[in-house]
């Protein structure tokens, strides 16, 4: 029999969310209220005029080319993020996983990563891969004679930014990876391997389907991630260049409304930014999830 | 117990008294961008007026950079804790007037007594600050202008003549002197730091092109842009032709890239603001170099001056009378000629007094330092006219990133220079007018 406590009063479990709900007011919906208004708005910075406008900054938006152009490249920049992450994210946590000698040494160093700050990780990217002082794009450019130039062409410099956000993020699922992995009881898989599965076969039919709760909640964790915390990646690599190929829709929103004080048109594009992250988002849990297999 | 009340009571409340009466200097809060060793310079100008007199005290606070501050500056005075000062940066000088936040430097000088003679400052320098009428609304605190620095060590070894500090070389030549150089077998010839500053806006200036219409935007919120000329197209043309063979090439938007490609002797030319001379005097060691004014165009027999760039000091309205007398008694004292002289000397931003230039010139300073004087005297060479005096554009950020990202699409080849002005003119003009609709 378990014991539940039972409330004698009506009003005291109100009182006792209550504190939660005033933070999240305050520090989340009013803001996002606020964004919503502005976005519906021309105003001055400093608060002096402001004007009702309906639809204007949306319309201005959507019938800017550039703008548009940047939305598909937020949307290819993130999959490739989420992508390339996740891989190799599980494919090292197998490996770890599998290691016998020091293999909590190994999984303390490979979480690393995680710690460092998304600028210090494209400023660090930027000292492999500058065209003139990095490290490695010389290397390319002697040994293999390419012709490297993140600086001028728009596919390098997405490249670069991908890697640098990338790099970091796979400490995150690789972590994540690790628990589900340990989660997968053994005896399943050596059941397998006696039955004479493949390893391959034992990680596509036992682990990946055991292992997709976790797959599924790193996607799209990471995905939220890749629109929205690799604004520092972006603006010590490339602040958005060459010529708005790696602008991606954050880093618009920082440059119209920080930098530019253009209230309303960076208003409506966090706005548009929220509406296509929460599409995403349910798109996802609706269905993808279906596809996920919550066991244990 | 009660005695012991009434005498506790008695003695807080003579000290409080007390402090009241000792009549409490007024704190006057200064925001500024400033950092590291500018700051300091900043910190001892403000001490030197701390010392002066009694009734005020200046406190200087860095804010961050540039747009840091001014939206620092920005939630300050929406939430009415404004400082008394802000430094903000030139491209948002537009936003700033029209703000009708700030309490306009011309009418607060006046109002507080002071008889400014406004002809004795350095004009390019206070057009950029002014209104159509000619009223200064900021003041000029720290200025900059490009100007051209090359590798001495390399033109020796290309066996190029040393650059004039005074007469600018033609575009053509400086074509055959970076030709010469990569000839020599330098990696490259020339690279600009922030190429919509020097290489339109300047370029613009110096040629006496106007770069938007109504007076580059003084005269109206309704000009429209107008660098998609013949003149300045064929400029960036020529330039994009220049890299065909390294003469010319691509090093980044802002200062660091090109700074670095100069300092690893990968260029022979750079192109960037004065302010950059305190970097070159760090960490150029290895090899010498000098300043020389930016080109010009053969065609153009008596080049204007070149626009400033930099940031000026705005005060704010909504202080108590008696701050405005401490305010408008601090900008003088910033103004005096040696604290003008001490600002350039250390920082290598401009004297904005000709007073200050003139003691400058008597100490002797330019004959130790005679590239410090290059930018200058490119700035005062003529009176600044309708097209050099500076830029008033609203949204003036996002149209330099408009030029940023279409010039990067000349140099890697995916649209043409006149297809990229074009393109940066028309996206440009819808910035202007949503600035507009926002303050009509």
């Amino acid at each position: 029999m378990i014991k539940r406590s039972v409330f004698t009063s009506r009003t005291l479990p109100y009182l006792l969310i209550l504190p939660q709900i005033a933070i999240t007011l305050t520090f989340f919906y009013w803001p996002a209220f606020q964004g919503l208004m502005r976005s519906f708005m021309l105003s001055d910075p400093f608060g002096g005029r402001s004007k009702f406008v309906w639809f204007d900054n949306f319309i201005a938006l959507f019938t800017d080319p550039l703008y548009l152009k940047s939305i598909v490249t937020t949307c290819i920049f993130s999959a490739l993020v989420a992508f390339v992450s996740i891989s190799l994210g599980l494919f090292i946590a197998t490996m770890a996983n599998r290691a016998l000698k020091a293999k909590s040494v190994i999984r303390t160093l490979l979480i690393w990563p995680y710690a460092v700050a998304p600028a210090i990780s494209g400023i660090l990217w930027l000292f492999l891969l500058h065209p003139s002082y990095g490290v490695v794009s010389l290397a390319i450019k002697r040994w293999f004679g390419l012709d490297w130039n993140p600086l001028l062409k728009g596919t390098d410099a997405l490249f670069m930014v991908i890697m640098a956000s990338a790099w970091k993020e796979i400490s995150y699922n690789f972590v994540f990876f690790m628990a589900g992995l340990q989660a997968i009881p053994t005896s399943l898989i050596e059941a397998a391997a006696i039955d004479g599965a493949s390893p391959f076969r034992r990680f596509w039919t036992i682990t990946v389907p055991l292992l997709s709760p976790t797959l599924f909640f790193v996607t799209v964790m990471n995905i939220i991630y890749s629109f929205f915390d690799t604004f520092g990646v972006i603006h010590t690599m490339t602040q958005g260049g060459p010529g708005g190929a790696t602008n991606i829709l954050v880093y618009k929103v920082y440059q119209d409304g920080f930098i530019g004080l253009n209230l309303g048109s960076s208003s409506a594009q966090s706005v548009v930014l929220m509406t296509l992250i929460i599409t995403i988002t349910v798109l996802q849990f609706k269905y993808v999830e279906r596809k996920v297999q919550y066991v244990g | 117990m009660r005695k012991i009340l009434v005498l506790v009571s008695a003695v807080i409340s003579i000290v409080f008294l007390s402090g009241q009466v000792m009549a409490e200097p007024i704190t006057i809060n200064w925001w500024h961008a400033m950092k590291g060793a500018r700051g300091k310079v900043i910190d001892t100008m403000v001490k030197a007026f701390n010392d002066s007199q009694s009734e005020y005290v200046v406190v200087a606070t860095y804010k961050g950079d540039y747009d840091e501050t001014v939206n620092a500056g920005v939630a300050a005075y929406r939430a009415k804790k404004q400082p008394h000062i802000l430094q903000s940066f030139e491209v948002g000088t537009q936003t700033m007037m029209l703000s009708g936040a700030v309490y306009p430097v011309y009418k607060l000088m006046k109002d507080e007594g002071y008889d400014i003679d406004w002809k004795a400052y350095i004009q390019p320098v206070l057009s950029y600050y002014m209104d159509a009428d000619g009223n200064l609304m900021s003041m000029p605190f720290n200025s900059s202008t490009p100007v051209m620095y090359y590798n001495v060590d390399l033109f020796k070894k290309a066996g190029i003549p040393m650059l004039s500090k005074e007469k600018p070389v033609t575009w053509d030549e400086l074509g055959e002197i970076t030709a010469k150089l990569v000839k020599s077998g330098v990696t490259g010839g020339l690279v600009c730091g922030w190429q919509s500053w020097t290489q339109v806006e300047n370029y613009s200036a110096i040629h006496d092109i106007p770069f938007a219409s109504k007076a580059n935007g003084y005269e109206g919120l309704d000009c429209v842009l107008l660098f998609n000329n013949d003149k300045v197209i064929k400029h960036i043309a020529m330039l994009k032709d220049w890299m065909k063979d390294n003469r010319f090439y691509y090093g980044g938007q802002k200062y660091q890239g090109p700074s670095a490609e100069f300092l690893a002797q990968n260029a022979g030319v750079y192109i960037d603001s004065v302010s950059q001379i305190s970097t070159l005097q760090k960490s150029a060691k290895n090899f010498g170099w000098d300043v020389a004014p930016l080109p010009v165009e053969a065609w153009m027999k008596n080049p204007q001056n070149s626009i400033i760039g930099g940031a000026s000091l705005w005060v704010f309205k909504g202080h108590n009378k008696k701050d405005y007398k401490g305010i408008a008694a601090f900008l003088k004292h910033l103004a005096k000629p040696e604290m003008q002289v001490y600002w350039h000397k250390e920082t290598g931003y401009f004297p904005i007094t000709l007073a200050a230039y003139e003691q400058l010139k008597k100490d002797g300073y330019y004959k130790e330092y005679p590239y410090q004087e290059v930018g200058i005297k490119q700035l005062t060479r003529r009176d600044p006219d309708k097209n050099s005096r500076g830029l008033r554009l609203g949204y003036f950020i996002q149209i330099r990133n408009i030029i940023n990202e279409e010039l990067e699409l000349v140099w890697n080849g995916k649209k043409t220079p006149k297809e990229a002005m074009d393109s940066a003119v028309a996206r440009g003009n819808q910035q202007l007018r949503e600035f507009e609709k926002t303050y009509k």
